[in-house]
This record gives structure tokens, sequence and C-alpha cells, in this order.
């Protein structure tokens, strides 16, 4: 049963991926992008991580997903890709790719000789816990990446430095 | 249970595509994704981990991905919307000055 969900999950998150990638305007790559967000949120929850499935739904589904269309739709960038001017650089691309799942998988998968999983009841206490305990530092520090992100997001949208 | 291996190589297939998409793909908003779709699949290598070592360490690191992730679009979209207001094109191939 949790075998056959798997697989289900995994299927739908490779085919939002692809879909991603081989869709022909922008808006059907982002539609793409929220189901793949959405299949591995469910995957989360079968990881034991029923808190970042939340996470995942709510900032990559409800945030950047909606970020990526606001842009695509205000700016009109939803246009068709000219066709190709490089095919060479498509084509040495497959090649490559498969090159790079090979070493991936050879890496995770060798090194993955480790002892026998257990299970544990995972709750957001544990997360909070470690995150204001033992990761407070990363913790501040990111929140003051993401002022740095607003505050740069906000002066390079705006239509024009003082002149 | 399933074994950590089948998530393990999920993330790969998933960081490929992505990776392929960033290569091949010339829409800038298009190049955007595919970086998600990277990030994504390193996040569910570390939830994988996080449950096959019994350790929270994982799920704070994708928690700071998450965070990350969030200001790279942020920033990234700007870049584009500035990028579009310039060359009204979001096309990478036409974005090449510090080419020479």
């Amino acid at each position: 049963m949790e075998m056959v969900l798997f697989f289900v999950l995994a299927a739908v998150a490779v085919v939002g991926a692809l879909g991603v990638v081989l869709a022909r305007q922008s808006d059907h790559s982002a539609l793409f992008l929220l189901l793949n967000f959405i299949a591995l949120a469910a995957i989360y929850v079968t990881l034991n991580a029923p808190f970042l499935a939340a996470v995942q739904v709510i900032v990559y589904a409800g945030a950047i997903v909606v970020m990526f269309l606001f842009v695509i739709i205000m700016f009109n960038v939803a246009n068709r890709e000219r066709p190709e001017t490089r095919p060479a650089q498509r084509y040495a691309a497959l090649p490559l790719g498969a090159l790079l799942l090979a070493g991936l998988i050879y890496v995770t998968v060798s090194n993955a000789q480790l002892p026998p999983e257990l299970t544990r009841s995972d709750n957001i206490a544990d997360i909070g816990k470690a995150l204001f305990t033992e990761y407070l530092l990363p913790f501040e520090l990111v929140g003051l990446l993401l002022l740095i992100g607003v505050v740069g997001a906000v002066v390079l949208g705006k239509r024009k430095l003082e002149d | 249970m399933i074994s950590s291996s089948f998530y393990l190589i999920l993330g790969a297939i998933l960081f490929t595509i992505g990776a392929v998409g960033v290569l091949t793909r010339r829409n800038a908003i298009v190049v955007l994704m595919c970086i998600e779709l990277m990030l994504n699949s390193v996040n569910l290598t570390f939830v994988a981990f996080s449950r096959y070592l019994v350790s929270m360490t994982g799920q704070v690191f994708v928690l700071m991905t998450v965070a990350v992730a969030a200001a790279e679009v942020a920033v990234g979209l700007g870049l584009v919307i500035a990028l579009y207001r310039q060359k009204k094109t979001a096309d990478i191939d036409n974005i090449n000055i510090l080419k020479w």
C-alpha cells in the first residue's frame, strides 16, 4: 500500500518536473511546477514530516508559484520561445544530464549503507526545539536574509532609481 | 516502510530534470522555475536522510532552504522584471552584454 502510494506520488512529481521543462509556454510551466510541489508535499507526509508538508504547500505552492504567475501575467512574458538558435546546446544537455543522474544515483545509493531505519513520531515541537536552541543563529540569519531579499526585490522592481 | 534509496533516487531524478531544464530553456522565468525544482529535490533528500538518521537536523535545514528559495525567487523575479524593462525580452540568449 505504502509502496503504491509512493510510486504514484513519485510519478506525479516526475511528470510535473518534466512538464516544467517541456511546456512551450511559461504559464503552463508554472502550473506544472505547482503539481510537482504538491506531490512533494504529499511525499513529505509519507516521510513523517507533516510540518514540512504544510510549509511546502504554504510557501512554495502558495507564495512562490503565485509570484511566478504574477510576473508572467503582469509582464506578459508568457510568449513562446523563438525557434532554437543553438540546437547543439539541447543535444549536449541530454547526455550530460544522463551522466549527472547516473553519478547522483551512484553516490547516494552506494553511500546509503546506514543502520536500519527507526521510526519516531515526528512533530512540530521537535523542529521548534532544534530551531530555537541548536540552530538559533542560522534561524536569525535567515530572517536577516529575508529582510535583505525583500529590500532587494523592491529596489530592483522600482521603475527607476532617482535620477 | 519504504527504503530510503527510493527517495534518494527520486531526488536525483528531479534534480537532473531541473539541471537539464536550466541548461536547455532560454526563458529566464522558466530557468528560475527549474532552479526551484533543483532546490526541492535537495529538500526531498534532506527529509529522507532526516528520517533515516532519526535526526531533526535535516528538517531544520529544509526550513532554511525554503526561506532562501523564497528570497531567491523574489530577487530573481525582480531582476527579470528589471531586465524586461531594459531589453523588452526575457530570453537569456539576448542578455549577453557581459560576453565579448
